[in-house]
């Protein structure tokens, strides 16, 4: 689960991290106010969206007079900002983040994440921080340097010092370095945090470490033991259909193809929509129904894929293991009594109790398309659309 | 023969007597899986479906002498569940439970190493060696004996793999499903080892997802060290970057991970590329 940077910050003070002095603004008005809260220019209008490369975006502004907040604010505040990591179609900016401005003598990267490799957690950093880290990271990997803690030993000062001494940090800064990263560690395990990076981490002219961004991503199995984070969820970042699904337990992605696609399964869903693509048509979304759904579940996704009107045709490929396909066809004849299917429709299953979920469904008597295997419900659903 | 579990392994089952581990258990029992204790805190002394139940893992290995452990409990228990069995000297271990956080597998990860023991998962559908050991919840009668080794990071996509290559003639050794969380037990190459290892294993279908590097490792490690023929397939070719798309696993980060990637490592590395789901079965008949 992502949150906002000024969301990020916010926790990050209560660990020592520090960060510059700002607020958060949900309108113009907002704005100013905080802007004056700062005694004084300039300071940063940041746009607060769940995604990288604001800056290059547009949606980060330095204001050096409360006209300038005025302008930058009203310009930014409803504006559609369209990063390489929103995709094409942008995210409206619904607020923004109000900041003391800075003065930077160096601009550096940090970032804690899990590695799969080595099960352990690894600390990045980097003296060439700043806009063009992932242009550092592709061409000269040398320059970002790696310290794999372990968990059970937590990490260490020799481990601290590799990291200063690594980013060039002048004597004075090294202490108050060591003890930002000592406090992100700290962070990042009592939050059950997936990754944490700050980029810019930076250097002032006087020397002092700030942390002037802040992304954070928990570990959404980890959730249910902080409750306090869940309240954090920003569901205007999200998809509403993704949302929706989410409500239900189902692993649903909204994607800009036309054929609908219900799957258990993780695997096996990405598998499904390869073959749709490898017949001729494009997938709409990616929905996994999981392992263990019930009948109630089934019937939700079908209503979900049935809402996103790029949809017009839907592909079934139901695997039963956990999931027992007469459950499963039961939630399908339920969604069809309750919403009517008027697209094409092709149902494939297989596995346990198969020829009861087909008995189901062709007793329900439902306007369906059944395939014989995998490859025959790709061609039929392919030649539906085309 | 066959890799890691047989006839006569000796399995236990922790979370015995929940509705999914009550469910399974008997799936297994059917198969013919030798099921000879069940573990719930609390419930020592019972018996399900004649199994007998036992509140730790230790008196369960103590009075059974069971060597595998099947692990269903939820997931704010998964990690401390794994490291009871391994604890207990159990020597495979098995865990179905989806959702564990990462951090709790990254500690159980370092506590396994300073045991004598393997763990197959978590997120994982197990372990099954045809007509002989069953220890997982794949439905058991797609399977048949015989001589392709079947690895796969997912559940039913494996069980699409399998289902073809049966209908097609072609039995299994063994085929297991090493999950797709980030951080899990055994990896593409251990089992990779095994089946060069097996003599009955004479093939091996690999099933890998984007994400990560695994699929990339074991190309390499494929091309150095095994002699028998592998087909490979990849799950993902056509996900967006960036979005995840339900296990942890698979996320794109950079150009490794990607499924492209991953399908030129297998190319390079001589393993027969399958890139269409439904002609999966075909494709072994033709290379096996």
């Amino acid at each position: 689960m992502k949150i906002h940077e000024y969301q990020a910050k916010e926790l990050f003070k209560a660990y020592n991290v520090p960060v510059p002095d700002g607020n958060v603004a949900f309108s113009l008005d907002e704005a100013k106010k905080a802007a004056t809260d700062l005694g004084g220019f300039p300071v940063v209008v940041k746009a607060q969206i769940h995604a990288g490369g604001r800056g290059k975006g547009g949606g980060v502004k330095l204001a050096a007079s409360m006209e300038e907040v005025d302008t930058w604010a009203g310009e930014i505040l409803g504006m559609t900002l369209v990063t390489h990591q929103t995709g094409p179609e942008g995210r409206l900016v619904k607020k923004l983040l109000i900041e003391a401005g800075q003065k930077i003598k160096k601009e550096l990267y940090l970032s804690l994440l899990v590695d799969r490799g080595t099960a352990s957690i690894v600390i990045m950093a980097s003296r060439d921080g700043g806009m063009d880290i992932e242009k550092v990271a592709a061409n000269t990997p040398e320059r970002i340097i790696k310290v794999h803690v372990d968990p059970l030993m937590g990490i260490q000062g020799y481990q601290l010092r590799q990291v200063g001494f690594s980013l060039e940090l002048p004597s004075s800064a090294m202490k108050p370095f060591s003890a930002l990263v000592s406090n992100l560690y700290r962070f990042f395990i009592a939050n059950d945090c997936s990754m944490v990076e700050i980029n810019p981490l930076i250097l002032t002219s006087d020397d002092k470490v700030l942390a002037l961004d802040a992304k954070v991503d928990f570990d959404s199995n980890a959730l249910y033991r902080h409750k306090d984070l869940m309240a954090l969820r920003d569901l205007d970042e999200e998809n509403a259909l993704e949302v929706e699904a989410s409500k239900y337990n189902l692993n649903y992605i909204n994607l800009d193809g036309n054929v609908g696609n219900i799957v258990n399964g993780a695997g096996l869903a990405m598998a499904t929509m390869d073959i749709i693509k490898n017949a001729g048509a494009t997938p709409a979304n990616f929905m996994d129904v999981g392992g263990g759904a019930n009948s109630e579940q089934v019937e939700n996704a079908f209503r979900i894929i049935l809402a996103d009107d790029k949809v017009k045709a839907v592909l079934i490929n139901i695997f039963g293991g956990i999931l027992r396909c007469d459950n499963f066809a039961w939630g399908v004849v339920a969604a069809a009594k309750k919403t009517g299917i008027n697209i094409p429709v092709v149902v494939r299953m297989e596995g346990t109790n198969v020829d009861k979920g087909k008995q189901i469904l062709e007793d329900a008597k439902l306007n369906l398309t059944t395939a014989h295997d995998l490859f025959d419900a790709a061609q039929k659903i392919a030649a539906s659309v085309n | 023969m066959s890799i890691f579990v047989n006839k006569d392994t000796k399995v236990l089952v922790q979370g015995i007597t929940g509705n999914e581990g009550s469910f399974h258990t008997r799936g297994c029992l059917e198969y013919g899986t030798n099921i000879v204790a069940g573990v719930t805190p609390g419930k020592g002394g019972q018996k399900m479906n004649d199994v007998p139940v036992f509140n730790t893992v230790k008196q369960a290995v103590e009075k059974t002498g069971a060597t595998a452990s099947l692990i269903f409990v939820p997931p704010p228990f998964g990690a401390d569940a794994i490291m009871e069995a391994a604890d207990a000297g159990v020597e495979l271990i098995v865990a179905i439970t989806e959702g564990i956080p990462i951090l709790d597998m990254v500690k159980v990860k370092h506590f396994l190493a300073t045991k004598n023991c393997r763990l197959i998962g978590p997120n994982c559908p197990g372990i099954i060696t045809p007509d002989e050991c069953k220890i997982g919840i794949m439905p058991g009668k797609i399977h048949k004996k015989g001589n392709i080794g079947v690895i796969s990071r997912s559940g039913t996509l494996t069980y699409e793999v399998v289902d073809q290559l049966t209908k097609l003639g072609m039995g299994q050794s063994t085929c297991i499903g090493i999950g797709g969380d980030p951080v899990n037990g055994t990896n593409f190459i251990d089992v990779l080892d095994a089946f060069e290892k097996d003599d009955e294993t004479h093939g091996i279908v690999m099933v890998g997802e984007i994400g990560g590097s695994a699929e990339e490792e074991a190309a390499i490690y494929i091309k150095e060290n095994l002699t028998k023929p592998v087909v490979g397939f990849i799950a993902g070719l056509t996900a967006p970057a960036g979005r995840r798309m339900g296990h942890a696993g698979a996320i794109i980060s950079g150009s490794s991970g990607t499924g492209a990637a991953k399908i030129t490592a297998f190319k390079d590395n001589g393993i027969y590329v399958c890139e269409n789901l439904g002609l999966i079965g075909q494709v072994c008949k033709d290379v096996f």
